[in-house]
């Protein structure tokens, strides 16, 4: 094999596209892997089964949870009090150490952020969207949260109060928006629908039914 | 252990301490020397300032969820003054918002 054919075989890329210089984060990344799996501490296939896995959580599970507890008083009390055995009910594994459902109400809206890094409840929701994870959304959130919203669109009137949400050590959060007016008659499926993932963040409000 | 035991009930008026640990801590720089109520009581948890280096993190720690006032975080806060910040503490990085640091 020449210098200017080897197979690449010695590495493995950490994305589908090699054509771009690899940040330091993601060099250090792919040492680290390769540590790890050269050590004999991990295989490539549990690392990879484990980033499989944390793809797993998707918005649409909280979306069934939160619709089911739209149309069921007992169901919304299990799950606002215990958000982890609410989805065991519903035949989703959160694998998170503590979940904890907020409420939005006429009088308070809740919304989302880990200041510290990207804490999210992967298992539930997936992974979380990129605004999520920014540096503006991180810094502003806490500081100018009206603000923020206003530029995802959601404009909280001053009579009704915002809780921000720093999830910055061991919980898990899921906003429970509130059931929008006219959705009267709706099956869960259907108002499932208009669960979004950025509503169960807090930064958004659910579709409106057409 | 009495460090193993809750020290704050809900609430409870506590002041965040800066207690000027490096490494991997979970008290954000923008929230220290601030007062603010114990929402809730969240549990026991390994302790993550230990476990981000190899260590167990135990005994467990008890871990709250605090409730400030925006206007008492930010000075020059623009919003309603019924805004609130939640955000959760363990027991080490708190004390009785009466005393100082």
């Amino acid at each position: 094999m020449s210098d200017h054919d080897h197979d690449h075989d010695d590495h493995a890329p950490t994305r589908e596209d090699d054509d771009l210089e690899l940040t330091e984060g993601e060099a250090r990344f792919l040492a680290l892997k390769s540590l790890l799996i050269e050590g004999g501490v991990m295989t490539a296939d549990e690392i990879r089964a484990r980033m499989e896995f944390n793809e797993r959580g998707s918005p649409h599970q909280a979306a069934r949870m939160i619709a089911r507890a739209w149309v069921d008083p007992d169901y919304k009390a299990r799950m606002l009090a215990d958000t982890k055995s609410a989805a065991a009910e519903l035949g989703i594994e959160a694998t998170e150490a503590a979940l904890v459902t907020i409420e939005n109400t006429p009088e308070r809206h809740n919304m989302v952020v880990c200041t510290l890094c990207s804490c999210y409840p992967r298992s539930l929701l997936g992974e979380p969207p990129a605004f999520y994870v920014s540096k503006a959304y991180r810094s502003r959130a806490v500081r100018e949260p009206r603000k923020v919203l206003r530029e995802f669109g959601v404009d909280i009137p001053d009579a009704v109060d915002i809780a921000v949400h720093d999830s910055n050590a061991d919980l898990r959060y899921v906003i429970m928006p509130m059931r929008p007016q006219g959705t009267e008659g709706m099956s869960e499926e259907e108002l499932a629908a208009l669960i979004t993932r950025d509503s169960v963040v807090g930064c958004a409000l659910p579709v409106e039914p057409s | 252990m009495s460090e193993a035991e809750p020290s704050y009930a809900v609430g409870d008026r506590v002041r965040i301490l800066d207690i000027g640990k490096p490494g991997h801590v979970r008290t954000p720089t923008y929230i220290r020397h601030k007062v603010g109520t114990i929402e809730r009581f969240c549990g026991m948890f390994e302790n993550p300032e230990d476990k981000a280096y190899g260590r167990w993190g135990l005994p467990p720690i008890p871990l709250y969820r605090v409730q400030l006032k925006q206007d008492d975080i930010w000075p020059d806060y623009d919003g309603a003054p019924g805004d609130v910040l939640e955000i959760e503490i363990y027991d080490h990085w708190l004390a009785p918002a009466g005393e100082t640091t």
